[in-house]
């Protein structure tokens, strides 16, 4: 595996047309310029990069397989799919190549405490796990509905080291786990980093994000290229904050043969009122740091959201797919609880990989769209995380009574 | 000049807080007008927000309730609240909320319905200086303050913040968020002497007063003394039977602010 290359963005301003900045309180001003500046520093420091590969590579089993999903290719008739297979990673999921980059400028800025939001426990997890790697201390804030609903992952967590704060503020949910996180971080900025979970927030972490997660579209330009000699027709990824997808989308950006599709939590329906998709549904706001889309009211109060996948349910996109969907240089469509249940026990039965409900979300696109594309073409879809932690709520989707 | 900078000339200013809506309009209306009775030289209304990230429990708490009273709560409606405050009195009114609030209504619209019904300032903690350039000139050109907050980690921000505000400058008493407290940063009065080398804008502190002793300390330091929770507290406590407390609590707090301190 090459070096992940952090200097993709040329843009650093922090801004993406009108979406972005860093809509923040005064508290955390300086903190969020320090880690700016270190980021800007070490994103170019030849050991920073030499340590960020050897984790990717040995702790986080990088690079990972671009998967010829042939099964689905013939069953479905129309292009060819290649998975991104990012449910191999260590802790099974993309949250990993984030978790990595931004705890190690944590210990290079001298941080010894991390603090992080979840929803559903999967960034969580993945936090817990570095902290516990570099020996750093850990909090975690997770709304109370979410840790009574994922018990098995706060127990994850507390057994890798981490103490685990139950958010009982708001609706209880991810966004008051990160109004919980911001305000514990105002008052301890000295030794503590925020580690933001997706490509969301005030600048830096837009930025940060989409660079340690760009090394999902970095590998599979290459891997591609190797196997066929030729660039994706289409790149599919689930955007909840939108991590997994900036990067599956990064290294595409620029060629504009490229399509781009976003796979937003349609819920119950884009329709509804219980949905979280955001783009289709939402608009412009300044909330959690940034200007960007937002599913809110008309007086600008942030709506509650919905979807069965608890790693789709925010309110908001990061700043840069607000910019994308804008131009139309990415287009976002929204998938039913329905559909995304559906592809679940699609791509287990046809190839084999019980993938996150997330993910499911990307591969009920890949679905419809590839029988309507010819067989030359190319789709490659990420799988964000793999799906062991979704099959007990998915059995009870289906009214399947099983044991825990 | 400034009518919020007005207030602080000759005497330290008192600026108790309550939250828009809660408990309900009318409610809203007494509050208001029972501050200023008791002597109040600004009054801070909250616009309820679903997500207040900078402000604690207490506040929360207040804005929830605001909300859960009326989730979809429109601007206009608060516009209409402080319509009816006009006719009982015309204490300087300053709104704290944010961004997005403001964003939604249009900047134009919403600084120009400010000018028309006498709210003088605007209070935005997610809106920090590097971001203030989008709503600045609108609301400079409807003689609406920006009022800045400037924390005890603000360091060397502390005279750039300083150069731009207008108005009043809030300075943030302690880390975290809003609430009563015992115990203040070290420091605050250094803090002070930076901005006033800077600026003649007056300061008043807040986050966590909530004591006429604190009241009495804290103004010492700055030109003013805010207090939010406190009167929020009052507010849910005392419901319907509200005004009359917070009428009394203003007189004591106000008496404290310009009281000589126990040495
Ligand atoms: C497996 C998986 N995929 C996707 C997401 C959504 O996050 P993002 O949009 O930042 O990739 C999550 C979030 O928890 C997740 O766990």
């Amino acid at each position: 595996m090459t070096e992940l290359n952090l200097e993709l963005n040329k843009n650093t301003s922090g801004r993406y047309g009108e979406y972005g900045g860093q809509y923040i309180p005064e508290t955390l001003m300086n903190e969020l310029d320090r880690m700016t500046k270190a980021y800007e520093h070490y994103k170019n420091d030849p050991e920073f990069k030499t340590e960020l590969h050897d984790l990717l590579v040995d702790y986080a089993n990088r690079p990972s397989l671009l998967y010829y999903a042939e099964r689905m290719t013939k069953d479905l008739g129309g292009a060819q799919i290649y998975l991104k297979r990012e449910d191999l990673n260590h802790t099974g999921a993309h949250k990993i190549n984030n978790v990595i980059g931004q705890a190690l400028l944590a210990k290079h800025m001298g941080k010894t405490r991390l603090i992080a939001e979840t929803g559903a426990g999967q960034h969580g997890v993945a936090t817990a796990t570095i902290a516990a790697y570099f020996g750093m201390e850990c909090e975690i804030f997770m709304g109370k509905k979410d840790t009574d609903r994922q018990r098995l992952n706060v127990y994850r967590m507390e057994l890798l080291g981490a103490k685990v704060h139950p958010v009982t503020s708001g609706s209880m949910v991810l966004k008051d786990a990160i109004n919980a996180a911001l305000q514990d971080w105002t008052k301890r900025v000295d030794d503590t980093f925020y580690l933001m979970g997706s490509a969301t927030g005030p600048h830096p972490y837009p930025l940060m994000v989409r660079d340690f997660q760009s090394v999902i579209s970095q590998e599979s330009k290459k891997q591609l290229k190797e196997k066929t000699g030729k660039l994706p027709d289409m790149v599919v990824a689930c955007v909840g904050g939108g991590s997994n997808a900036i990067g599956s989308f990064a290294n595409y950006i620029d060629d504009p043969s490229v399509q781009l599709v976003g796979a937003e939590a349609a819920g119950k329906g884009v329709e509804t009122e219980l949905t979280a998709a955001t783009v289709e549904r939402g608009s412009d706001g300044i909330f959690h740091g940034m200007k960007s889309m937002f599913l809110q009211n008309k007086t600008g109060q942030i709506n509650p959201v919905y979807s069965i996948s608890a790693g789709l349910d925010y309110p908001g996109v990061g700043p840069e797919h607000a910019y994308l969907a804008k131009t139309g240089r990415a287009q976002y469509v929204g998938i039913t609880d329905d559909e995304a249940v559906q592809a679940f026990e699609y791509i287990a039965k046809t190839e084999g990989i019980v993938a996150a409900i997330e993910s499911c979300h990307a591969v009920a696109y890949v679905e419809k769209i590839a029988p309507k594309m010819r067989k030359d073409q190319i789709i490659v879809c990420t799988l964000s995380g793999r799906g062991d932690k979704d099959v007990a709520s998915i059995a009870k989707y289906r009214g399947v009574d099983i044991d825990e | 000049m400034s009518k919020l900078t007005d207030a602080f000339k000759n005497q330290k200013a008192f600026i108790p807080f309550v939250a828009a809506n809660d408990p309900d309009f009318e409610g809203t209306v007494n509050n208001v007008v029972a501050l200023a009775k008791g002597g109040a030289d600004i009054v801070e209304l909250g616009i309820p927000f679903s997500d207040p990230i900078a402000d604690g429990p207490v506040i929360q708490a207040a804005d929830l309730r605001a909300l859960k009273a009326d989730p979809d709560l429109p601007m206009d409606t608060i516009f209409d609240m402080v319509k009816e405050i006009r006719k009982q009195t015309d204490v300087p009114l300053a709104f704290l909320t944010y961004l997005n609030i403001v964003f939604q209504y249009g900047y134009e619209a919403f600084t120009a319905r400010c000018e028309e019904l006498g709210i003088y300032g605007l209070v935005i903690p997610d809106m920090p200086l590097e971001e203030r350039g989008e709503l600045a000139p609108i609301a400079e050109k409807h003689n609406v303050d920006l009022i800045p907050l400037v924390t005890p980690i603000s360091a060397d921000r502390i005279e750039k913040i300083a150069a731009a505000a207008t108005g009043f400058i809030y300075v943030v008493s302690s880390l975290g968020v809003t609430g009563e407290r015992s115990e203040f940063a070290n420091g605050l009065a250094d803090l002070v002497n930076r901005i006033r080398k800077v600026t003649d804008v007056p300061t008043a502190i807040g986050f966590g007063i909530h004591t006429p002793e604190q009241a009495t300390e804290m103004a010492q330091i700055a030109d003013g003394a805010i207090v939010g929770s406190a009167c929020v507290n009052i507010v849910a406590e005392y419901g319907r039977q509200a005004p009359a407390k917070l009428t009394d609590y203003t007189k004591q707090m106000k008496a404290a602010v310009n009281a000589n301190p126990v040495r």
